[in-house]
């Protein structure tokens, strides 16, 4: 008789290449088809940023083969203004959707999330798996824009109404541009939602014997904090897509208000609200910049911490501190419209959980720097990466500062004081906790090792190449260097000229650098040095307990069974100066969270 | 590779306050009344998130320098104070920093935005359409005609939709498109945008604000520095966005009132 | 298509859990060494968990809509209101009965499959008749979208009708999703395949998406 118990996920190991490698229920090929997916939307998104600075530093030179790129948005490969508009906008939103929402969260977290947990898979494994390809629809569906006729969006990735929403009219790319667009990133929406599910439902139910909450990992936390926020913020955009789609297909006027007029035509519009779109994107704007980070501060603390042999000095106050962020992001979001046209008063409502949010920050950080204190701290690619990690995100939280007060944002919006600030404290920051990701966990996920000399070579050109690109981008701001203009006309902004192209020659190297990366990469993965053992670093999580790479199930035979918190290193009176989790070692003085 | 990543943090902290500290890039001279209270929060927020940058890098780079030659043999040790302690010191030190800023930026913010335009400030409308601003006086009647989007045309040179023949009011408008505004007088700015959301800012005078569609907003600001200045887009507007500006000139009072009766005849 | 499940499944209630993860067995063993935590009495099946994070997310979605709603309609005097189509009340009952038939269903199945035969009980008879009524809804307001339209009242007609129609058709999309729950459960339930916490789970969504019909129902009264 059929047994009616079957077990919630088990399923068996898959047998064909499509199976295993394509469509595959296995949350470790899930996630390593994420990683595979940012890694090219990032080389994607690089490449854009280099046709920008390069048109920002040189605006009238030809950039040789620009033309097979778009023949009208580069005649005799010279950049057009509406051009570099479109590529900025593709930038933006490849970046920030799928690189910084998708390989912090979606590719370490599919891979290792159940594997911390102890479990054997997520509880919906289908789901998961429609998780991935949906997300890889949708970043088909963005790309397309490049091969419509007028080319993508040159809105932005915000997308602002009612230039988004009046159609061709607006310029080119704002018709199906815009809507390939809000088609793309409503479906996106859908994966992102199909992946929280699985990751919620994972941290909840699908623990091994002993782990409580408690005794996760801080990597786990991280995700788990990242999906919550991740279901709520990412429901509330995919409903602003749709009203933003039918107001270019179907004649509704949810974002365009009644009178305009565009090429002396007035519009048929009436009645819409230009700052509703402002109030829905940003509410789920702001939480995103903490989906992006989130992952990255759980990273740098467990490869920190594994490097520094000792646990952070507060296990609890690093989660309640990333729980304090997540919560506080729902109420910060209008610092972004402080001179949008709300009410005045909304600003100074909204700033005081902005300047808030900077003590759940400051405490992560002095927590991290307490730990480094009198720690044995090594030195490798991935500790690097999470050192420069810290560095970043000071950098950028400092930025913060004069940007939540309505005040100066009166000087600083909507110049290259914000675009600095969200690339260091978001863009590089979360960039660098993938690598510091990859560079430690890559022994596990392929049984080898990557190349440490030229990861060291990586990580300092990357720390110091990023620098070089967006400390200038402050100063530009404060000057009152104007940000999305594709190229420098007004008086005030000439003498300017010259520090942008220092920046974009910076960028240029730093994206050298990368290529670096990506060579070792992909040359480790199949002639790298075979990782010595299961645990190369000597960590104490789960993951670190099962074979290299993880069998199907995780853990093959025997599911593991959690003994201690995580982080037990240095322990005193312990037979070694790491007991990991699943050691049933008893020890006298266990580091207790406090 | 850690001592050279330390020297590198401090050599990159130092130089990234270098500027800052000579003014290399100063913020644009300020010509506005409400701007020093600006310019002092700007000052304040500068000196505190400079102190916490140049600490907490500075630290980062010592205790890398420091920790990362530690011994197997070395024993761990505790930062004084513990996790509690750094809770408390963030607290305390970040906690009443941001409340003065936000308590005091907010007395910077409701000079300009909460209070509510002398009763003798000169009317100015502007309009933002792709990609020009345009300017209306109200003339002697002291009165702006209405718009009627239906007639705005770039092709007849009527940005503003007036109709003079209908229009009492509309008849001694004067449109023009530059602005120009005499010093040491409050201006009330009313703002229109034809199509798409735009930006009215003016670094120098201390003035952003987006124009948003469909809605009536405004500002108000008085000049102290007679001089040419630009008004520039900072809300993306589309192609020409970069280009769209228009000059601002603070004129003395007798200038001022030639440059209207100059701009009149020419309507 | 059978209507009748042959069998009850056989569950032996001594059995041990299984030997992985999921579902709370492994928590309750204390082993003999080490210090392990106790973690819960029992862990709920991940799918009682998963669709209540499911909701979350659709409460999310139609919360947007709320609010582009309610910030829509002050933002300019253009609102034409008018009054709902009278079968959407019918519809209501259709949708409330169905959540009653499948609290039948529900019931007698639960029954069945702890092993108690209950003479002519059919227990995938409520389940079709819920399907039926769930697929009555939909025709229901498919019949209001048609009258609408007949009358030349579409999507750009007026921002009321707009709304009207996305909040509508977002509730039907979500409730086919909530029928294809309710073919699988029959597929499995005709399978012997059926757990119940799946069959717990289509169920809590089932009632969501009439308690969330409840819901546009008065909103859009109250604001339409």
């Amino acid at each position: 008789m059929h047994d009616m118990s079957t077990h919630a996920v088990s399923h068996g190991a898959p047998t064909s290449f499509i199976s295993k490698h394509v469509f595959s229920l296995d949350h470790k090929v899930i996630g390593k088809q994420y990683y595979a997916l940012a890694l090219v939307a990032a080389v994607v998104g690089m490449f854009l940023s280099w046709l920008m600075r390069i048109h920002l530093g040189w605006g009238s030179y030809a950039i040789p083969g620009l033309h097979l790129l778009s023949k009208s948005g580069a005649p005799g490969d010279v950049m057009t203004p509406e051009y570099y508009l479109q590529l900025m906008t593709m930038h933006g939103t490849i970046m920030v959707f799928f690189v910084l929402t998708t390989a912090p969260f979606a590719a370490f977290g599919n891979f290792f999330l159940p594997i911390q947990t102890g479990a054997e898979d997520m509880p919906f494994p289908h789901f998961n798996m429609m998780s991935f390809w949906v997300t890889f629809v949708a970043f088909l569906v963005m790309v397309a824009g490049f091969f419509v006729a007028d080319g993508p969006s040159l809105g932005g990735w915000t997308q602002y109404a009612p230039l988004s929403a009046v159609g061709a009219v607006g310029g080119p790319g704002q018709g199906w541009g815009v809507v390939l667009w809000a088609a793309s990133i409503g479906i996106f929406c859908i994966g992102q939602l199909l992946g929280s599910l699985n990751f919620i439902t994972t941290t909840l139910d699908m623990r091994c014997k002993g782990m409580s909450l408690m005794r996760l990992p801080l990597t786990a936390w991280a995700w788990f904090i990242t999906s919550i926020m991740g279901l709520t913020a990412f429901a509330v955009l995919m409903p602003a897509c749709i009203l933003l789609i039918l107001d270019h297909v179907a004649g509704t006027s949810f974002f365009v208000p009644s009178n305009l007029v565009i090429g002396d035509h007035l519009l048929p519009h009436s009645g819409g609200s230009t700052l509703l779109w402002q109030h829905l994107f940003w509410f789920f704007g702001h939480p995103e910049v903490y989906i992006a980070i989130v992952p990255g501060l759980g990273i740098v603390s467990h490869v920190l911490i594994t490097n520094m042999r000792r646990p952070m000095l507060s296990h609890r106050v690093l989660i309640y501190s990333m729980g304090a962020l997540a919560v506080l992001s729902y109420m910060v979001y209008g610092h972004h419209m402080f001179v949008s046209g709300m009410n005045p008063v909304s600003a100074i409502a909204f700033s005081f959980p902005t300047l808030v949010i900077t003590i759940p920050s400051t405490i992560v950080v002095l927590i991290w720097l307490g730990s480094l204190y009198g720690s044995k701290l090594r030195i490798n690619s991935a500790s690097l990466f999470s050192l420069g990690f810290v560095s970043m995100f000071i950098s950028g939280g400092v930025s913060g500062f004069f940007l939540a007060q309505p005040s100066l944002d009166i000087m600083l919006h909507a110049t290259y004081f914000v675009v600095g600030h969200f690339h260091l404290v978001m863009g590089v920051a979360a960039m660098f906790g993938i690598f510091a990701g990859t560079y430690f966990w890559f022994p596990k996920m392929t049984g080898r090792m990557m190349n440490e000399t030229w990861g060291k070579v990586h990580f300092i050109m990357s720390f110091i190449g990023a620098y070089c690109i967006f400390m200038p981008f402050h100063y530009l701001g404060m000057a009152g260097n104007v940000r999305r203009y594709q190229a420098f006309t007004d008086d005030y902004l000439i003498p300017l000229i010259p520090v942008h192209k220092f920046i974009t020659v910076a960028a240029i190297l730093t994206g050298f650098a990368q290529l670096i990366f990506i060579v070792n990469l992909i040359y480790s993965r199949f002639k790298g040095p075979l990782a010595p053992n299961d645990n190369p670093w000597q960590g104490t999580s789960l993951e670190w307990s099962t074979a290299t790479p993880p069998p199907h199930n995780n853990f093959g035979d025997k599911m593991p069974v959690v003994y201690h918190d995580p982080y037990q290193y240095s322990v005193e009176g312990a037979s070694a100066d790491f007991i990991m989790q699943t050691s049933p070692e008893k020890l006298t003085n266990p580091h207790e969270e406090k | 590779m850690a001592k050279l990543f330390a020297v590198v943090i401090v050599l990159i902290a130092i130089g990234s306050a270098i500027p800052i500290i000579m003014h290399t890039w100063p913020l644009p001279q300020d010509i506005s009344v409400h701007g020093q209270l600006i310019d002092e929060q700007f000052a304040d927020t500068m000196a505190e998130a400079g102190i916490s940058f140049l600490a907490s890098q500075i630290l980062l780079a010592f205790f890398i320098w420091r920790f990362s030659a530690s011994r197997p043999s070395d024993k761990i040790k505790s930062f004084p104070g513990g996790a509690m302690g750094l809770v408390i010191a963030a607290f305390l030190l970040v906690g009443t920093e941001v409340l003065a800023l936000g308590v005091f930026g907010a007395k910077a913010w409701g000079s300009v935005y909460l209070t509510a335009p002398a009763a003798d400030a000169i009317p100015v409308q502007v309009q933002a359409g792709q990609f020009a601003f345009y300017f209306r006086y109200p003339g002697p009647d002291g009165k702006f005609g209405p718009i009627h989007p239906d007639q705005i045309s770039e092709a007849n040179a009527n940005f503003f939709g007036i109709d003079t023949t209908h229009d009492q009011d509309s008849k001694d408008d004067i449109v023009t498109a530059e602005m120009a505004i005499p010093v040491n007088r409050e201006i009330h700015l009313l703002m229109h945008s034809k199509d798409v959301g735009h930006s009215f800012y003016v670094p120098e005078l201390r003035v952003q604000q987006d124009f948003v569609p469909g809605l009536d907003l405004s500002v108000h600001f008085t000049a102290t520095k007679i001089g040419k200045y630009e008004i520039v887009c900072t809300q993306l507007c589309g192609l020409g966005h970069y280009n769209m500006k228009a000059y601002l000139e603070v004129k003395s009072q007798e200038d001022y009132d030639a440059w209207i009766k100059q701009q009149a005849a020419l309507q | 298509m059978a209507t009748t499940v042959h069998d009850s499944p056989k569950i032996d209630v001594g059995r041990l859990p299984s030997q992985g993860s999921g579902n709370g067995g492994w928590r309750n063993r204390v082993p003999a060494d080490g210090d392990l935590r106790r973690v819960k009495g029992s862990s709920p099946p991940p799918s009682s968990t998963g669709i209540w994070v499911g909701l979350a997310a659709i409460t999310m979605t139609f919360a947007a809509f709320t609010s582009a709603l309610i910030v829509r309609q002050g933002s300019a005097a253009d609102w034409q209101h008018f009054t709902l189509p009278s079968i959407l009340y019918l519809n209501t009952l259709v949708i409330i009965a169905s959540s009653v038939t499948l609290e039948i269903a529900r019931r007698r199945i639960a029954t069945f499959m702890s092993g108690n035969k209950i003479e002519g009980a059919a227990p995938a008879r409520w389940l079709y008749v819920t399907l039926f009524l769930g697929l009555l809804f939909v025709a229901g307001q498919t019949f209001a979208w048609l009258q609408l339209r007949s009358q030349g009242l579409v999507l750009a007609t007026n921002i009321s009708y707009s709304f009207f129609y996305v909040l509508t058709v977002a509730h039907a999309l979500h409730l086919l999703g909530g029928l294809g729950g309710l073919v699988r459960v029959i597929g499995k339930l005709n399978r012997s395949a059926l757990r119940r916490s799946t069959l717990n789970a289509t169920a809590i969504y089932w009632h969501f998406m009439g308690g969330l019909w409840l819901y546009l129902l008065l909103l859009l009264r109250m604001k339409l």
